[in-house]
């Protein structure tokens, strides 16, 4: 069919388009609808491409019918073909939670331009996604950047900290960005092409060469800002903390999520003639910079007195768990990496989206003396905060849990007893903040009697449906564990 | 400075030159220096000019916010439209050979509505940045 051999250019063209007609009708309920069924109109489309996916195994598209490598390619296959999915599930379930929840943090004027960017935001989360050109995906890379500073920025109607935050971001999204190019600019200088697959050949043809590694280094340093690794996670706390609470939430789940993705893909699925020295920098340098980012985030996150600052520390944790499983070099140790790209993404959702309907309900900033009692008084919310706040431990029966099996059974095959151990610990030292939460909204008494705003109902549906997911996938998580196994089946080979 | 008669005659004198110039880099692109970036910022320097010499609101009559912002919309719109045009004629996204029958005229034909694209959207983002900073004024 005509529209279905196009799908990888229409899921970043249509949100595109769409963002441009939003951007100029001033009813907000009509730019809702749009976006609304953009998203859905996406959700089906990925799923197509998983359809044609398993068939094809690779789909390459050349856009303008310009082959690569001349021209710009999008590479579909089964490493980012669930990426896509996650992405356009949690934009329809994002986008369902901010019908209710942007309308009340942000200024009425404001609201179909906040929608405008927004889907301006998909658009290019699915280009990152999808791009196969070193190039292209620095143009990406800015856009998601761009669109999501401004909708960080939007959390200034509610505490003016977030300007300060959307500045940090941009600023060292920015350098990060720089450090990407330059080392894009290494990688032309010694390969002379941008397109991925063909920058795979160049480099098995010249072998080990200076400028090549330099780029690679310079390409990793950028992709790790933006992906929020440890130590160059900075700008996160803040950005998540201020911004409008349908934006962390959909930012949290996904944004940094492609970075990751492609991050593992520069990794294992690149630069693969010098496994040496990628296999050094696994082992000296991602392994402990995981360790301490999984330590560093649970730390911070138990003195943290700001839910929403806590949970985009924990964040910085769940991160470090995922770096952590790619830096076990091993097919099963990336095959958990990406599993928990996915679990950590639904989870992180639904925590934020509970943060901001608690927020909404109390009329003020979620903190642990605020909420001191919501718990009873909002019991919907509560369970479904709970559900979610237990999967980030790590319980069995949600989709937390899946992900930690698999990140043990990584590091059983790798028969090191002191990774046990730091996963162990930290998911204890998790236990402890979310118990503070837990306690804190269920068990103590509020200060004044609590006066509960009218609820946003429709977040709850978003809520639920996140939740819903998040037990789902914990008990029939085959469909998400056989992802990350084809993923990594894709990047390594089955070794 | 404002009301030296020099700068008001001349300022007026290049303002169609200008415009002018802006169209042949915009049209002159697909065969040489140029393209719908440079035009569309050529042709907003005219009407900053205008307005740096006659002031804010005088330009803002005849280029109000809201016009800037429906150009700004339609310059993506026909990049965008564009694309779902090849892909309506059964080519890839922003494969223009279906757009005539002879493959460069096709080509000559797709980059020019492309670019005028790109133009409409620069020229109304560098005004509507000249805007936003000329007319900020702070809250107190």
């Amino acid at each position: 069919m005509l529209i279905f051999n196009n799908i990888p250019a229409l899921l970043v063209a249509i949100p595109l388009l769409v963002s441009a007609v939003v951007s100029i009708i001033s009813s907000a309920r009509i730019a809702w609808i749009l976006t609304f069924s953009t998203t859905l109109v996406c959700l089906f489309m990925a799923f197509e491409l998983i359809d044609i996916v398993s068939s094809k195994q690779t789909l390459t598209y050349a856009f303008g019918g310009w082959e690569p490598p001349w021209g710009i390619a999008f590479i579909v296959d089964s490493v980012n073909v669930y990426l896509i999915l996650l992405v356009a599930f949690i934009s329809v379930i994002a986008t369902i939670y901010a019908y209710t929840m942007l309308a009340r943090e942000i200024a009425a004027e404001d609201l179909s331009k906040a929608y405008a960017v927004w889907l301006l935001t998909i658009a290019s989360l699915f280009g990152l996604s999808m791009t196969g050109d070193a190039f292209n995906l620095f143009v990406f890379l800015e856009i998601s950047a761009l669109s999501s500073v401004t909708l960080i920025a939007l959390g200034a109607g509610q505490d003016r900290r977030a300007l300060i935050a959307a500045y940090n971001y941009l600023i060292i999204g920015a350098i990060g960005a720089t450090f990407y190019v330059i080392g894009v600019g290494y990688l032309y200088a010694a390969t002379g092409t941008l397109n991925l697959v063909n920058i795979i050949e160049r480099l098995n043809e010249l072998g080990t060469n200076q400028a090549a590694i330099t780029g690679l280094a310079f390409m990793l340093a950028g992709i790790m800002v933006k992906a929020g690794i440890f130590p160059v996670h900075i700008w996160l706390p803040a950005a998540y903390s201020y911004a409008p609470s349908a934006v962390s939430s959909f930012l949290s789940a996904v944004a940094t999520k492609v970075a990751i993705y492609y991050f593992a893909r520069l990794l294992f699925g690149i630069f693969i003639n010098i496994t040496q020295l990628i296999d050094f920098f696994l082992l000296y340098v991602l392994m402990p910079v995981s360790v301490i980012a999984i330590f560093y985030g649970t730390i911070a996150a138990i003195y943290q007195t700001d839910i929403k600052r806590l949970f985009a520390l924990s964040s910085i944790a769940q991160i470090g768990y995922i770096t952590f499983a790619f830096s076990l070099n091993s097919h099963s140790g990336i095959s958990a990496g990406f599993i928990h790209i996915v679990n950590h993404a639904l989870i992180k959702g639904a925590l934020f989206m509970a943060v901001g309907i608690f927020a909404v309900g109390i009329g003020k900033r979620a903190t642990m003396v605020s909420l001191r009692g919501v718990g009873r008084q909002m019991p919907i919310t509560f369970a479904g905060f709970v559900i979610a706040g237990l999967a980030l431990i790590g319980v069995p029966l949600t989709a937390g849990f899946i992900s930690k099996l698999y990140l043990f059974k990584a590091i059983f095959e790798t028969g090191n007893v002191f990774f046990v151990a730091v996963i162990a610990i930290s998911s204890a030292l998790s236990v402890l903040y979310l118990w503070k939460i837990f306690e804190v909204m269920w068990l103590q008494e509020p200060a004044q009697p609590l006066k509960i705003e009218k609820e946003p109902t429709v977040a709850y549906i978003s809520l639920w449906l996140m939740v819903i997911t998040i037990a789902i996938f914990g008990i029939y998580s085959h469909g998400v564990s056989s992802s990350g196994m084809l993923a990594a089946n894709a990047l390594v080979g089955s070794r | 400075m404002r009301d030296n008669p020099v700068f008001k005659i001349v300022s007026k004198i290049l303002f169609g030159p200008i415009i002018i110039y802006g169209l042949y880099v915009q049209f002159h692109g697909d065969y040489g220096p140029g393209g719908g970036f440079q035009a569309g910022v050529i042709v907003a320097a005219a009407y900053i000019l205008y307005a740096l010499i006659f002031g804010l609101e005088r330009v803002r009559k005849i280029m109000p916010n809201l016009v800037i912002q429906y150009i700004m919309a339609l310059g993506v719109l026909v990049f965008a439209g564009t694309g779902i045009a090849s892909i309506a004629f059964g080519a890839n996204y922003l494969d223009y050979s279906p757009f005539a029958d002879k493959i460069y005229k096709a080509q000559h034909l797709g980059i020019i509505i492309v670019e005028l694209g790109v133009g409409l959207t620069v020229f109304a983002v560098m005004l509507g940045l000249f805007y936003a900073f000329a007319g900020f004024k702070p809250k107190k």
